[in-house]
């Protein structure tokens, strides 16, 4: 039904030169409503189709700022529940910045400045009165490079829990923990070591007791900053296996700069360029047959 | 010729040599164009030479100038009569004295004889002799340095290694200075102490439980033997240090998480500065502030609670050391708050935790050894400062861990022991070193463990 051929070109409204009033919330605009096409210094974009079958986040004209620096312009995508979105493009093209804007990290950073709407099971994240802390306890993310905390791999694990209260008693902290780093494959090999510094695992260990810290506060969805950027090709086959498992219970939207990555975990990817969403579609389509020539450049190596 | 003459004369000759020296390895090689062909800048050329001019003429001049008095005391003496000759050493040094106070003209304190007067020609041809003498050996060895050095020029020679190796030579010599000033303190105040413990045994000095530290000057004098006991100085620096770093740590390291996490950029940039401005005040201001200001303050505030406070409390001292350390734990707390890598807070924010919860789950343990080394530091200080201890807290040596009394800390005795005209061999003055050993001891214990906790913290993140 949305078929991008089928997108009135007249409904285009903003300019090529920015968002126009970044102050407006884009209310007008209905969440399923037809994508606002624009006509930039590459084009018509986005090309394919940024709309999805029972979107769980939908994010619609959004802009971000850093001081005086539009990091990302007027990006409209839907996300479904239990797909796995891969966002591509060259570094400092927005990719993270807009993850970012999914679970409000942006929040933190001085002079950042995000317009539109991003909707989360129908709900305005950026809603005033909304708590960002609730919000991030059902949005997980992964970082780039392995963060634990220097604590024990058990308290890692169960450092989310505990300060959302999710265990009654230690028993059952326990059973989150174990059931955490179960699922993030790491419990074989962190048994008898979990009183030990998350810190002195292995890079690739680390990766997944993040993962395994996040999915113990039972998020929806979760957001993924190039994670294996820091990691081997063994780690990282590793955690691209364990993102196809997680792919039945959640929505991943994972940040990469490996094509091959994108294409092997990916359903959907979308290519960003200079804060722009060029093109959206289903990762065969887009590795096989690229619309725009901005993405072809960049599948191909010309770009990036 | 005069020092300064001298030293002119040979700045020029280096500064000729340095030319002579680049445009030879010029030379060498038929000209600037193929300047390529040297191993070296034609310059380190011209500095190679410059310091072979340079330096033998300077460090002769620099042993001339330590040496040059006592070898002409002696020749002087040799040449001196019989009669004087055999004079005590007191005596000779006095009839010296005469000698070169008359040959540049001052007052002398005898009547001028024929001995004096020749003697003092005497010194002045010495004198005059050992100028010259020293002049023609300097330029001597300037023109040899140079002439050798001329001749070492070759365009494969390794002029750029000469030259860093002399600087390096320099640079360990600067460094080397600051650590031979450091062991020579230690050393010092180490024999004075033992100098000491002849006097005093050492076992009275560390657990005697009394300090009156006077000690008769004539055999008649009564009640004043002196003892000895550093006790209640340790427990008198013990109590003001504990009640400083009770004010110290809590509001440093509350002030250092606002700054380091809840400020914005422009509170931060317009505190940050006036807490640097806190830790730049002299401590005889805060001292001031204290015996005037504080410790009545503080007397008053007790008598209205029904409380017998001295007007020089442990608990003023106290106060005002506090304040004046808090910078510093502040600033080494922010440090080691803001060193905690930024993607560890935004892990723990990405969960769902709030700021405060971030900080006190993730960061402030991951920069608990940065702050224990930072308190560490401020610690030492604490102890190690005079004062406002000498101005707020009194002289009295009491073993008391009551806040409200006056007590007395090691720094303060070393103060008392110190000042006024003292004869530098009694166990009261010698007692100061003792007790600069004990503080020294100390300090540089909690020194050393604080910078170990800083460093092997940075080491964790790096």
């Amino acid at each position: 039904m949305n078929d991008p051929n089928v997108i009135e070109p007249g409904g285009v409204e903003a300019s090529a030169d920015g968002p126009g009033d970044p102050g407006r919330r884009s209310d007008t605009v209905s969440p399923r409503s037809a994508v606002a096409e624009q006509i930039t210094e590459f084009g018509r974009i986005p090309v394919g189709n940024v709309r999805c079958e029972d979107p769980f986040i939908i994010a619609e004209n959004v802009n971000a700022y850093y001081g005086d620096i539009h990091a990302i312009r007027n990006v409209t995508l839907e996300i479904a529940k239990s797909e796995v979105i891969a966002l591509i493009g060259p570094s400092g093209c927005g990719k993270t910045t807009f993850i970012r804007c999914l679970n409000r990290m942006n929040d933190s950073v001085e002079h950042a400045r995000v317009t539109g709407r991003i909707t989360l099971d129908g709900q305005d994240i950026y809603e005033r009165g909304l708590d960002p802390v609730v919000l991030r306890a059902r949005i997980g993310m992964v970082f780039q490079k392995p963060n634990p905390f220097p604590k024990s791999v058990y308290d890692n694990v169960a450092y989310g829990p505990r300060i959302h209260g999710l265990a009654a008693d230690r028993a059952e902290l326990d059973d989150i923990v174990h059931g955490s780093l179960e699922r993030a494959g790491l419990l074989k090999e962190v048994k008898d070591r979990l009183d030990e510094p998350g810190t002195e695992l292995s890079g690739g260990q680390q990766q997944r007791l993040c993962i395994a810290r996040t999915i113990a506060v039972n998020p929806e969805v979760i957001l993924m900053d190039e994670p294996c950027s820091a990691l081997d090709p063994i780690a990282t086959a590793r955690i691209e296996d364990l993102i196809d498992e997680l792919a039945e219970d959640y929505a991943i939207v994972i940040v990469t700069h490996s094509m091959q990555q994108a294409a092997r975990v990916s359903r959907r990817v979308a290519y960003f360029h200079l804060g722009m969403l060029v093109e959206v579609d289903e990762t065969d389509r887009i590795f096989t047959n690229p619309q725009h020539k901005l993405t072809e450049d960049y599948i191909t190596g010309r770009i990036g | 010729m005069q020092d300064t003459t001298l030293l002119l004369s040979l700045t020029v000759l280096a500064l000729a040599g340095f030319y002579a020296g680049r445009g030879r390895a010029l030379a060498l090689v038929g000209g600037p164009a193929r300047g390529r062909r040297l191993h070296s800048l034609p310059g380190y050329y011209g500095m190679f030479l410059a310091m072979w001019c340079l330096l033998p003429p300077l460090t002769l001049l620099l042993a001339w100038s330590l040496f040059e008095g006592r070898v002409i005391t002696l020749m002087l003496i040799e040449g001196l009569p019989d009669a004087q000759r055999s004079m005590s050493a007191g005596e000779l040094n006095l009839l010296v004295n005469n000698i070169q106070n008359l040959a540049v003209g001052d007052a002398v304190s005898v009547e001028i004889d024929a001995v004096l007067r020749e003697a003092s020609s005497r010194y002045r041809l010495l004198q005059a002799e050992s100028r010259r003498l020293l002049t023609v050996l300097c330029l001597g060895l300037a023109t040899l340095g140079a002439v050798s050095a001329w001749r070492r020029i070759r365009p494969e020679f390794r002029a750029r290694n000469r030259v860093e190796s002399t600087v390096e030579f320099f640079l360990l010599l600067a460094s080397s200075i600051a650590v031979l000033t450091t062991i020579g303190i230690v050393m010092s105040v180490l024999f004075e102490a033992l100098r000491f413990f002849q006097q005093v045994s050492i076992v009275d000095f560390l657990f005697g439980l009394n300090w009156s530290p006077q000690t008769a000057i004539r055999e008649d004098q009564v009640g004043s033997s002196g003892s000895f006991g550093i006790v209640p100085l340790l427990t008198g620096t013990l109590l003001i240090t504990v009640i400083a770093m009770l004010v110290a740590v809590p509001v440093g390291l509350m002030s250092a998480i606002y700054l380091a996490e809840y400020s914005s950029q422009k509170v931060r940039a317009a505190a940050k500065p006036m807490l640097e401005i806190l830790a730049g005040i002299p401590t005889v201001v805060y001292g001031f502030f204290a015996a005037l200001t504080v410790a009545p303050w503080v007397r008053d505030a007790g008598e209205a609670i029904g409380l017998d406070v001295a007007s020089e409390s442990a608990l003023a001292a106290g106060l005002v050391m506090g304040i004046m350390i808090i910078p510093l734990v502040s600033s080494l707390s922010d440090d080691a708050i803001k060193a905690v890598p930024g993607d560890m807070r935004e892990g723990a924010l990405a969960l769902g935790a709030t700021r405060s919860e971030a900080m006190t789950g993730v960061i402030l343990p991951a920069a608990l050894p940065g702050i224990v080394g930072g308190t560490l530091l401020a610690l030492s200080r604490a102890i190690g400062e005079t004062m406002i201890v000498v101005m707020a807290a009194g002289l009295a040596a009491n073993l008391t861990a009551n806040p409200f009394e006056a007590v007395t800390t090691v720094t303060v005795q070393i103060v008392t022991l110190l000042v006024g005209d003292q004869e530098f061999d009694s166990a009261k003055t010698l007692a100061a070193f003792a007790l600069g050993l004990v503080l020294f001891v100390v300090t540089m214990t909690l020194n050393v463990v604080g910078l170990n906790f800083v460093r092997r913290y940075r080491e964790q993140y790096e």
